[in-house]
């Protein structure tokens, strides 16, 4: 997967961030991660500790991940079940006309800066 | 002493990629270019589908191809001797484009005297298809021998893409591919998706592929 390149993404727009409020230091960056997204939180801390070094707002930065569970809504029977331990197929009707509503999510909540 | 703050971004971390990408389109647009962002897996036969693609629509149109690989300018050559003006993208190791990646393609290859360019991106059905690189359509390739269950495993890329070609039809005989059965995963996460089974050997199918992306060529150039 492209953690790397999500981390770039993070930086970029915090660095803008920094620019349009006059930012010195960020301290921590909170991500929000949904469960399904794809990007591996591990991974994203090993590429986090390398790409944060290079830059000069956040070289001492700590990322904070909050996962956002995933929810899958059943097309058969109208009702919604988390996807982690069900899978694609709805628990409750056997149905696989399914959709994913949350959990795919990558967004940056917060930042602690000064 | 001055003491840190919580400042509130709430953005998904796509969101600048995205505005960039409407920025592309805007160029394209003015320029009167439509840029295909074709996807696929490795060996799906995409380079082959292109130069298919470019012998059907190169009397109507003035094509150009930027081929984007990890490193290997491979295709790009292959592409270039089509006859269509080809440039390759190194990625530098990354596992996909951005609108940004490919806004300098753009700039490099030139976009003011061509109507389509096709981004052949990075083989992969993962990362390609959560950024939007400011095509304005997306496809991709799915060959017969990687079987008829991809959409069920790589569903975001099925969503994202406005047609699937199904290449390689003429080895069905020898692979347990249920051609009803792709179209219906297929079409379960993404009714509008428009299939074109081919093959890009022996030319079985393409016209209509081919016929489909003439008419999105022609809506986009044309409409003002």
């Amino acid at each position: 997967m492209h953690e790397l390149g999500i981390v770039f993404y993070v930086i970029n727009t915090i660095e803008q961030v920094g620019r349009e409020q006059g930012l010195q230091n960020v301290a921590s960056v909170t991500l929000e991660l949904g469960e399904v997204s794809g990007a591996i939180p591990h991974e994203l801390e090993n590429c986090w500790d390398w790409a944060v070094k290079r830059t000069e707002l956040m070289p001492t930065a700590r990322l904070r991940i909050e996962t956002i569970p995933a929810v899958t809504h059943c097309g058969g029977c109208g009702q919604d079940y988390p996807t982690v331990p069900q899978g694609r197929i709805c628990p409750r009707c056997g149905s696989e006309n399914t959709w994913l509503i949350r959990g795919n999510e990558i967004n940056i909540k917060e930042i602690e800066a000064i | 002493m001055e003491s840190y703050k919580i400042i509130e971004v709430k953005e998904s971390v796509f969101a600048n990629n995205d505005r960039e990408a409407e920025r592309v389109r805007q160029d394209l647009k003015r320029d009167k270019t439509f840029l295909l962002n074709l996807m696929s897996s490795p060996g799906s036969g995409k380079t082959t589908t292109l130069l298919r693609t470019i012998e059907n629509l190169k009397d109507d149109l003035r094509i150009g191809v930027m081929e984007a690989d990890v490193d290997s300018d491979v295709d790009a050559k292959t592409v270039a001797q089509a006859g269509v003006r080809s440039i390759q993208l190194h990625t530098g190791g990354m596992c996909h484009l951005d609108a940004g990646m490919t806004e300098q393609g753009l700039r490099e290859i030139g976009t003011s005297d061509l109507d389509l360019v096709v981004l052949e991106n990075v083989g992969n059905l993962v990362c390609p298809a959560e950024f939007d690189t400011g095509a304005v359509k997306n496809a991709m390739i799915l060959s017969v021998p990687e079987g008829h269950d991809k959409p069920l495993k790589y569903p975001l890329i099925f969503t994202v893409c406005d047609a699937l070609v199904i290449n390689k039809i003429d080895v069905l005989p020898y692979f347990d591919f249920d051609m009803e059965k792709v179209v219906e995963y297929a079409h379960m996460r993404n009714p509008k998706l428009e299939i074109f089974p081919i093959s890009a050997k022996t030319g079985e199918g393409v016209d209509a592929w081919c016929d489909w992306l003439r008419r999105q060529v022609r809506d986009w150039n044309e409409a003002k």
